[in-house]
């Protein structure tokens, strides 16, 4: 009951996690359209090459305000965004070639200008370097309120702009014959995408930002096929992930908040590619067993019934079980397919075998008609 | 220069050439973001191994790194195989996991070692020289430049050895695996490859550095030229003249030596990206205004012939007719009658244009092709 509590009033539990929640909630949604158009590792892109445009936001401004920096880090990640386009339009580099070169190249550049500022006399990069590696325990009011504005600013875009933005993911070649700007859109999701990662900079870092993207998103994937649904469990997700991070992170000592968010993360992604109901690991073993089975029982009935249209005047005449066994590869799967088969009253035992029930004749009969068809 | 500046750069040099070798198959293979995952990924297996060893130097840490390279290839590609997720969200998947394993691992049992985030992630060069390689009380030179050279050497000999089936699997995948050539164990021995390079490369230049040395060198050489020797030959070279020129930058600015150096590769890849001699942004926008123009001229020729000695002759063969019929501008209308007429194909007099010759048979063979 102690966590409730510092949940609710303790200032920096409270602060951090409500920072993580928020963080989740848009970059889980927001990476669902990353995770559907195959821009995963666009994010990772973005989130490295914002690190010059911190920098510069602050040698220009000289200042540290949260929304300063996003403001700069937005910008470098767009301009990173541009030039990865570019270079895939323009030249015969693949996309995640490019992606790689801008990747590194911009935060090559960013960490040329923070030691620049670190050795500035009077400038100190205090402040600045937590967006390297996230330090979520330094967040404070200010930090999560940027982030809630800017984060329902994007959020409510994606709404305003929701059938776009679909038809942007799922038949782009039907917007564009519709008459829709579609590269106008690309674009503008592609913005609202960078807004989601700066905002998560501060929080999580450069290098484990683009996993808030993909890890809640691929999660929700597992669950539903339907995009509002996916969206709202990734956000969901995301949360879930943000806040159980950050409180395992306060109430254990030497647990770094950013890499326990990620983790978190991943282990909702697990749980959820093994235990999703339809699309999950263990859902798809269940089913294929299942259909094994089924087979394996049909096959016995199939057998039965080729024995039956050998007595045309008595199809209900009973076989041995050895008999049986010598027609199919794998005579151990008789007995079972028999009990199985009888629990279903398709094939009954008598003294001098089994035989087919009036049911079981009936549906060994469609089956046969559609195995021929089939052939 | 002293005796550490030199040496200093004779190490980014050979990091430089290290990486830029095997990153040429990546670029190739489009798999180019395999060594962003590797680099990263293999912390908690260094981590793991320096518990054991309790030592950084061993050299157990780099195989224990490559091998956790390589099970992030297989995690990967198993990720993929469910068919529950893209091959590019399994890679964001699973390295930034490893990566935190990694973290809280050092957080919680390794906190005040040498092992912290920052070095993992920046590297630190200008340290590297203090690091002294001593055998029996002689002084063999930096262990950077023993640790890294044997890695090249290993690059250059795996190359030697496997050149035509690494060649023909990245070229032609499916010819090599008809053939017998094991592209499956070509593929992993290539990504083994690239975790022992990443793990050497690591301590000089930081595992986001690594990744601009493996693909931006390469993907420059890319752009020059079409031959694979080449390619190899051309992005060691890129490299290395990234690294030296990287590490003079950073000692004019008083930076970190392993951000100019990424700078300077993103530099020279900007330089090919505008300028290389057939794929650059110069050369393709020369051609395509070459092309628009050659067009044009067989247009205009065309047209004349067209309405030569016919009763609108006097009305269609006029220079701002051209405007009106073939919907030129005034400017690009003249550009092309200059052109035409310097290639001899046009006649001008006044307005009035009238083919010559070459010009009837430039047009008769323009509508030819």
């Amino acid at each position: 009951m102690d966590l409730f509590h510092d949940l609710f009033f303790d200032y920096t539990l409270r602060t951090v996690a409500l920072g993580a929640a928020t963080l989740g909630i848009v970059s889980g949604s927001l990476g669902t359209y990353a995770v559907l158009r195959g821009q995963s590792l666009l994010g990772d892109a973005v989130s490295h090459a914002a690190l010059p445009g911190i920098a510069l936001a602050f040698m220009l401004t000289g200042s540290k305000a949260p929304l300063v920096l996003v403001v700069g880090a937005a910008l470098a990640g767009w301009v990173g965004t541009l030039a990865v386009m570019a270079i895939v339009r323009r030249s015969r580099i693949p996309f995640d070639a490019a992606l790689g070169i801008v990747l590194s190249v911009f935060f090559g550049f960013g960490l040329v200008l923070l030691v620049v500022i670190q050795r500035l006399p009077g400038g100190n990069q205090a402040g600045l370097d937590k967006f390297l590696f996230g330090q979520a325990a330094a967040l404070v009011t200010r930090d999560v309120a940027v982030m809630a504005v800017l984060g329902a600013a994007a959020l409510g875009a994606a709404l305003v702009f929701w059938k776009e933005f679909k038809l942007l993911a799922f038949d782009e070649e039907f917007g564009a014959a519709l008459g829709l700007p579609m590269r106008r859109l690309d674009v503008a999701l592609t913005t609202l995408l960078v807004i989601a990662i700066v905002i998560g900079l501060q929080t999580v870092g450069v290098v484990l930002m683009s996993a808030m993207l993909i890890a809640p998103a691929s999660s929700a994937r597992q669950w539903t096929d339907r995009l509002g649904l996916m969206m709202g469990l990734a956000a969901f997700f995301g949360a879930l992930a943000g806040v159980s991070g950050a409180v395992l992170s306060a109430t254990t000592e030497h647990l770094p908040t950013g890499p326990t968010i990620v983790l978190c993360a991943g282990v909702l992604v697990v749980v959820s590619l093994g235990l999703a109901p339809r699309r999950g690991l263990v859902a798809a073993w269940l089913r294929a067993r299942r259909n094994r089975t089924n087979l394996r029982e049909i096959g016995v009935l199939e057998d039965l019934y080729t024995l039956a249209l050998q007595h045309p005047d008595d199809p209900y005449h009973p076989h041995p079980v050895a008999t049986l066994q010598t027609m199919t590869a794998r005579p151990e799967s008789v007995t079972p397919g028999l009990d199985a088969l009888a629990e279903r009253r398709l094939v009954e035992p008598r003294d001098e075998g089994w035989a087919l029930t009036e049911q079981g004749l009936s549906a060994a009969r469609v089956f046969a008609r559609y195995v021929k068809e089939e052939v | 220069m002293t005796q550490a500046q030199l040496e200093i750069q004779l190490i980014a040099a050979t990091v430089a050439a290290a990486c830029a070798l095997p990153g040429v198959f990546l670029v190739l293979r489009r798999v180019s973001l395999m060594s962003d995952a590797i680099s990263h990924a293999i912390l908690p297996g260094l981590v793991l191994a320096f518990f054991v060893t309790e030592d950084l130097a061993s050299p157990l840490l780099i195989v224990a790194a490559a091998a956790t390279g390589v099970l992030t290839v297989v995690l990967i590609e198993a990720l993929n195989r469910t068919g529950r997720v893209k091959e590019d969200a399994a890679i964001g998947l699973v390295f930034p996991l490893l990566f935190s394993i990694g973290v809280i691992l050092i957080a919680r049992f390794a906190s005040g070692v040498h092992l912290d985030v920052d070095a993992v992630l920046l590297g630190e060069l200008a340290f590297a020289p203090f690091n002294r390689f001593v055998v029996g009380g002689t002084d063999l030179g930096p262990q950077a430049l023993w640790v890294m050279g044997p890695i090249l050497a290993l690059n250059l000999a795996f190359l030697a050895v496997f050149f035509k089936e690494i060649k023909l699997s990245t070229f032609d995948a499916g010819l090599a695996a008809a053939l017998g050539f094991a592209p499956g164990a070509l593929h992993y021995g290539l990504m083994a490859l690239v975790s022992v390079t990443a793990v050497g490369a690591f301590d000089a230049v930081g595992s986001v550095l690594v990744v601009a040395l493996m693909i931006a060198p390469p993907a420059t050489a890319y752009l020059l030229t079409d031959r694979l020797t080449t390619m190899l030959g051309l992005s060691a070279l890129v490299g290395v003249a990234s690294a030296v020129g990287g590490y003079w930058a950073a000692h004019a600015l008083d930076t970190s030596i392993a951000g100019a150096m990424a700078t300077g590769c993103g530099v020279l890849f900007a330089l090919a990206f505008a300028f290389a001699p057939e794929r650059g942004m110069v050369a393709m926008a020369r051609r395509r205004c070459a092309q628009r123009r050659s067009f044009a001229e067989k247009m205009l020729a065309v047209h004349l012939l067209h309405h030569e000695n016919t009763p609108q002759e006097d009305r269609e063969c006029r220079v701002p007719h051209l405007q009106e019929h073939l919907r030129w501008t005034h400017d690009f209308a003249r550009l092309a009658v200059d052109a035409a007429e310097r290639d001899g194909y046009v006649l001008r007099r006044a307005d009035r244009l009238a083919l010559t010759a070459s010009g009837r048979v430039y047009a008769q063979e323009s509508m030819v092709d």
